[in-house]
């Protein structure tokens, strides 16, 4: 490829600074209307969309020359997704640190998942996001949906709700769950699992939302309401890993406890689980191994 | 008696409309539509008044504007002139002049439409019971149990068995739709019904069935209710007052006993003696 950043071939940060300019704008926008999608310019990545470049331009936007930078894909630093991203911005933003330490990062990109370590006020947490409006699954026209959101109208969201529960005794949305910002906006909240919307509620750190193909940005600014939508009889409720003994399961490396769980399917059909958060657990791990190397 | 509603010169013009429109529409023009402008004035200058525990009929042959008189005051249409004010208790509302979010609330809470086409007012793609609940949940009844309970007390006011209120009612008889959509209009016990053609497509011994439904209904809520209909046995069965239309114009109002008896205008005249 003929480029090289060394050359000064691009901008720093990918993006025109006029793009950038834009951006942050659109982040105002949606930092000053809690939950509101503001649609913005979403500009041609040298990516496909729907690979995060919705979070990508909002990372390259508001990423500074001391920034330190941490990429997620569900909960690791280290597969496909993530390695490729922190690449790019290493590549395009000369000078910027990069870690894979949610406690030293300043500026987190993550898909799928929120990080286990609560965030601080000095974090911003950027989600990508592949489908911006909970309500694309009842109401087809976004004409439609604008107007719902703008009278807060979310009863039919409801109604899934309730027709969930008739069906299966509980709501079975597994990801994506539908949240209400500061008592008006429903978000669609990226696919983090239900474990993590609680998370999103009175955040010390700013979440930012970025849908590429989408257009849209949204925030949850921080120290905001954030509720995920159910009954007054039927509250949300997270994951609660628990084995058919009614046992909480462990991550089989680190052994903890309280942590989004993933499960791998072995040859043998057995199972076995360990944390989502890959530096959660090695933070664990060293936790662990730290209390037993102490004398006793 | 407590006035419930009052409309004063409704009027609903489909169509860029022009200055001629008005004049050269009409009974007497036998026309709705403009030959100036080619708009279509679907009503013009309809006026009525609506008393607690009434039910007013409209009735006139199709394409007289019946139906948009109603799908106007339930803000399905916004008119082109006129206004209307709803009476709610000690307050008054200026239906038209309200906001789009005012309109809404007006609508989920204390208005109430059962459509001749239940596509119109069911969504068939979830349960009997969610169609309820969708109601119950836009007045902001946020409680699992309680919109359970009112759902099923609805469906079996309606005569819904309910072994079916979580079948999804494009799997029930048009009748059995019809109570559902009733029971859906009536989840909120709004003091204003309007009913568009509910009976119209039914077999007769289901149209009886659903006439007792709504007659009973207002004996013992004292809902108010609008019936649009075309069939001049539901008009003489339901209401007390009723009103005639033919393009767009109410050409008789009065009693309904006095209309069907004794009528004045030569078209509800003919209307009458087809009918018999």
């Amino acid at each position: 490829m003929p480029h090289t950043t060394r050359g000064n071939a691009y901008n720093f940060g990918f993006l025109d600074e006029y793009a950038k300019k834009e951006i942050r704008r659109a982040v105002l926008k949606a930092i000053a209307i809690p939950g509101y999608q503001v649609p913005y310019a979403s500009r041609e990545m040298p990516m496909g969309r729907g690979f995060g470049t919705g979070g990508l331009q909002l990372t390259l936007a508001l990423i500074g020359p001391d920034e330190v930078v941490k990429v997620i894909d569900q909960g690791a630093d280290d597969s496909v997704n993530a390695v490729n991203l922190r690449q790019f911005i290493e590549m395009t933003c000369p000078g910027i640190a990069t870690t894979t330490k949610t406690a030293e990062s300043s500026l987190i990109q993550s898909r799928h998942r929120i990080p286990e370590r609560p965030l601080t006020s000095t974090q911003i947490l950027v989600l990508q996001v592949p489908y911006p409006d909970p309500l694309v699954v009842v109401e087809p026209s976004e004409d439609k949906r604008k107007t719902m959101h703008g009278e807060a109208d979310y009863s039919r969201l409801l109604v899934k709700l309730y027709e969930d529960i008739v069906k299966f005794d509980e709501i079975t949305i597994s990801h994506r769950y539908p949240t209400r910002i500061n008592g008006h906006y429903v978000i669609d909240p990226s696919p983090i699992p239900r474990w993590d919307v609680p998370k999103l509620n009175d955040s010390a750190a700013l979440i930012l939302f970025g849908a590429g193909r989408e257009k849209k940005i949204y925030a949850v600014p921080p120290h905001t309401r954030a509720e995920p939508l159910a009954f007054s009889d039927v509250p949300f409720r997270v994951e609660d890993f628990r084995d058919a003994a009614g046992q909480r399961r462990a991550c089989a490396r680190c052994g903890c406890t309280d942590s989004f769980l993933d499960e791998f399917v072995g040859d043998s059909g057995s199972k076995t689980y360990q944390c989502s958060d890959s530096d959660w657990c090695d933070e664990y791990v060293l936790r662990v191994e730290h209390a037993q190397g102490e004398p006793a | 008696m407590n006035k419930i509603l009052e409309v004063r010169g409704l009027s609903k013009i489909y169509g860029p409309g022009c200055p001629h429109c008005v004049e050269s529409t009409g009974p007497e023009a036998d026309t709705n539509l403009c030959p100036h402008c080619g708009s279509i004035v679907a009503i013009h200058d309809v006026s009525f008044d609506l008393f607690e525990g009434e039910i007013l009929g409209v009735m006139g042959e199709s394409g007289s504007g019946k139906s948009t008189v109603v799908k106007t005051l339930y803000f399905d249409q916004a008119p082109t002139g006129g206004e209307a004010i709803f009476f709610d208790g000690d307050t008054q509302h200026e239906l038209f002049a309200l906001n789009a979010a005012r309109q809404r609330w007006l609508r989920n809470h204390r208005f109430g439409m059962v459509y001749q086409n239940p596509n119109l007012g069911l969504n068939f793609n979830i349960s009997a019971g969610g169609n309820i609940a969708e109601r119950l949940l836009m007045s902001d009844l946020m409680d699992y149990g309680a919109i359970r309970e009112r759902a099923k007390a609805l469906l079996a006011r309606t005569e819904v068995l309910l072994s079916r209120v979580d079948d999804l009612p494009k799997h029930f008889s048009g009748g059995m739709q019809q109570r559902v959509q009733i029971a859906k209009a009536l989840a909120t016990q709004p003091p204003l019904l309007f009913l568009d053609e509910v009976t119209t497509g039914l077999d007769l011994s289901v149209q009886a069935r659903i006439l007792d439904l709504i007659l009973e209904i207002q004996q013992e809520l004292k809902t108010a209710m609008i019936v649009v209909t075309h069939d001049l046995g539901v008009i003489r069965l339901l209401t007390g007052r009723a009103i005639v239309m033919k393009y767009g114009r109410v050409i008789e109002a009065g009693l309904t006993d006095q209309i069907l008896e004794d009528p004045q205008h030569a078209y509800t005249q003919r209307l009458v003696a087809s009918a018999l």
